[in-house]
């Protein structure tokens, strides 16, 4: 099987913690993974702020489309891969290219439905000896429906103390650009999950989308909370020789 | 085209509105208070119903089927209303429907007329053209006479005066209502009873009643209206005139589709089994009820909204509002923000669908897109998808300047591997931007703190490592 890394704009940029990790675990399993250089942004942070960009679907689709999976560590572009590349190319009147992106699509992977659906694995043996509370994103509860997935990931985690989350299926606030353009209820939205993560006394907040966690973790740092964020690829990478630290 | 009260005022601000209204106290916790207790009730309800999805399924089908072939349904309900005795009237915008209610009450004589609550007539701003007329028009539903003692407006489609606690409508009655008791309490039994004799003396005089429909049933010409109070049923049967009006989209092909919508709707809207008070009327009965009947079906931009392939959904919407009450954003903000008769997730697509995105632009933006409104949908309306490509005619409709060359920069920069490269290479000026960030940046660090960019770019990272 040959599989890609789609490392995602935004962790290629600002996160490669969560890419590393995720190449790790792949790795440590015996997959072995490649990242096509070619790749930049799956469109969603265009298309969501009201620009349909055909040309970022297409070097999507001619990127990955020779691999037999995608995986990304991002339910939330996964979600917008699955959900408006075929909606972008049919509005540029690109059938051919709407076929394509839905047939690329159909095989590209959040993380934690890779490591579950195709490998075929619940137990990635990571070792995490700390409080973690996981907040399930929007796109990955209710775009992708990853469910439990990955709490069954987290739960076979050595030494790990994995606390419910209060409320935790209520949005973050962040929203890609609306956390720009309505920022008060972007703000107001963030306090109530602020409050959720400090009730659940974890020492640690994952989840499986970089972007959700940079808003609450800008939070989270500017009222110096004392809770780190950490993307759900960065705690099933730690074992006991090489524990990230939170 | 006048499409009434459907926007408050051309291109509500719903950012600004937005803003003020998070720091209501009162208003939050209002809101919040309510739509927790229909958010709970509501989800307690579905999950004792083992074919829920099977029900929106359905739903969603016989609604699409009755989009499909609107003008055969149509006149299908015509033709069974009239041959029971309606009169059946039609009206392209708002205007026309309130010339026609108009001209129908004059004809009566009448000065005065007790009203049903309706978003159709709250969307063609009924009751002010009436009142310019010379016709009252009193509303007898709990919430709407609160909103109309208080002069204020409705905040959400199925609980109007959701925004309001019980301090606050012992203070409106007190107030506003002549015939309001001495020693009012905000006792919710006291403040129940204080309406319902003020309202009594209205049901007992008034010969003109004017209602909308929850459904109007093609195969008999008839017409459904649910409510929980009973004011609804006294101004179905006591007067002599009853003229409804009614959404081009409200009809139903048969009666036995009630089947359906009669389980999603009081779950969907007020967290019940069933709703208190169904009325289902079709034309004229002798010696029975109002005897001078009419339906007056309006467009007012439902056309406009069903020639739209991905929007056209929305004419599903059977105004439940269960969209609102799980929106993170509603739940925050309140309905007034939206300036439109429809908040919420369901008004920010129909609204713009209705009215045209050019004249409401903010309103698609007015979601993070979490997707919460979609899932509780009685009939599948996939409003984050409809958003979205709303934003897209929004921004084609009316252009921003910077944010298109920012978004058109970006683009640019993910068009290829060697451009790619050096703009993340260039991400380390966030380290300085993460202090003295620019707008509109500093809308984010105002609350938040912008994350430390790394050392290299995960590219980087992964050449080196093919190169060790």
């Amino acid at each position: 099987m040959r599989v890609a890394l789609f490392a995602t704009c935004l962790v290629d940029a600002l996160f490669p913690d969560a890419g590393k990790a995720t190449v790790q675990i792949l790795e440590r399993l015996g997959q072995s993974v490649e990242f096509p250089l070619e790749q930049t942004c799956c469109g969603q942070m265009h298309a969501n702020s009201g620009y349909f960009e055909p040309n970022l679907v297409r070097r999507y689709v001619d990127t990955f489309e020779p691999y037999d999976a995608i995986v990304a560590p991002s339910a939330s572009c996964v979600g917008a891969i699955r959900h408006q590349h075929t909606m972008i190319a049919r509005d540029a009147g690109d059938h051919t290219l709407a076929a394509r992106a839905e047939q690329t699509a159909r095989k590209t992977y959040e993380l934690s439905q890779f490591l579950i659906d195709v490998m075929h694995t619940e137990d990635v043996g990571a070792y995490f000896p700390h409080r973690v509370t996981y907040h399930p994103t929007c796109h990955s509860l209710r775009m992708l429906h990853v469910g439990d997935r990955p709490t069954r990931l987290l739960e076979n985690v050595k030494g790990i103390d994995l606390v419910d989350l209060p409320r935790n299926d209520e949005c973050c606030g962040f929203g890609g650009t609306f956390s720009i353009k309505n920022p008060d209820v972007s703000a107001a939205m963030l306090a109530d999950k602020m409050e959720s993560v400090i009730e659940s006394r974890a020492e640690v907040l994952c989840a499986g989308d970089r972007s959700c966690l940079m808003h609450i973790g800008g939070g989270l740092e500017r009222i110096r909370a004392g809770v780190r964020t950490m993307h759900l690829a960065e705690i099933l990478a730690s074992t006991e020789r090489e524990t990230k630290k939170p | 085209v006048n499409s009434g009260e459907l926007i408050w005022t051309d291109d509500p601000p719903f950012a600004r509105n937005a803003s003020e209204a998070v720091n209501d106290s009162q208003l939050r916790r209002n809101i919040r208070n309510a739509t927790a207790t229909i958010r709970k009730r509501r989800a307690g309800l579905v999950a004792e119903t083992p074919d829920w999805q099977e029900l929106r399924h359905a739903g969603a089908a016989i609604k699409d089927d009755v989009l499909h072939h609107l003008d055969g349904y149509l006149t299908q309900f015509e033709q069974n209303a009239t041959d029971r005795g309606a009169r059946i009237h039609w009206a392209r915008d708002a205007s026309e429907a309130n010339a026609v209610v108009t001209e129908i009450i004059k004809q009566t004589g009448e000065t005065e007329a007790i009203k049903v609550k309706s978003m159709a007539t709250q969307e063609i701003g009924l009751v002010e053209a009436l009142r310019r007329a010379g016709i009252t028009a009193h509303e007898t539903d709990l919430a709407e006479l609160i909103i109309q003692l208080s002069h204020d407006k409705p905040s959400h489609i199925v609980v109007p005066a959701l925004h309001r606690n019980r301090a606050e409508i012992r203070r409106i009655f007190a107030d506003h209502m002549p015939d309001a008791p001495k020693n009012l309490t905000d006792d919710p039994h006291a403040l129940a009873e204080a309406a319902r004799l003020h309202l009594r003396r209205l049901f007992l005089k008034t010969k003109v009643a004017i209602s909308g429909a929850n459904f109007a049933i093609a195969e008999t010409g008839g017409l459904l209206v649910a409510e929980s109070e009973g004011n609804g049923r006294m101004c179905l049967t006591l007067p002599d005139t009853l003229i409804s009006v009614v959404g081009i989209e409200k009809l139903i092909p048969t009666f036995r589709d009630l089947e359906v919508f009669l389980q999603l709707l009081p779950r969907s809207a007020t967290g019940e089994r069933m709703n208190p008070y169904n009325s289902i009327w079709a034309g004229v009965t002798e010696g029975d009820g109002p005897q001078n009947v009419h339906v007056v079906f309006i467009d007012n931009g439902r056309t406009k909204a069903l020639a739209d392939t991905i929007g056209r959904q929305a004419l599903r919407c059977i105004r439940c509002a269960a969209c609102l009450n799980v929106c993170p954003v509603y739940e925050r903000t309140g309905g007034h923000a939206y300036g439109s008769t429809y908040p919420g997730p369901i008004g920010a697509i129909l609204t713009p669908l209705m009215v045209g995105v050019e004249h409401a632009p903010q309103l698609p933006f007015a979601s993070s897109l979490c997707g919460a409104c979609y899932e509780v949908c009685p009939v599948e309306i996939d409003i984050p998808t409809v958003l979205v490509k709303l934003r897209r005619d929004a921004v084609k409709a009316k252009p921003h300047r910077a944010e298109d060359a920012t978004f058109q920069a970006a683009a640019s920069a993910m068009s290829g591997r060697r451009r790619w490269t050096a703009a993340l290479r260039s991400a380390k000026v966030m380290r300085f931007l993460r202090h003295t960030a620019p707008p509109p940046l500093s809308k984010w660090t105002r609350t938040r703190d912008l994350p430390d960019p790394p050392g290299e770019p995960f590219r980087d990272w992964w050449r080196k490592r093919g190169q060790g």
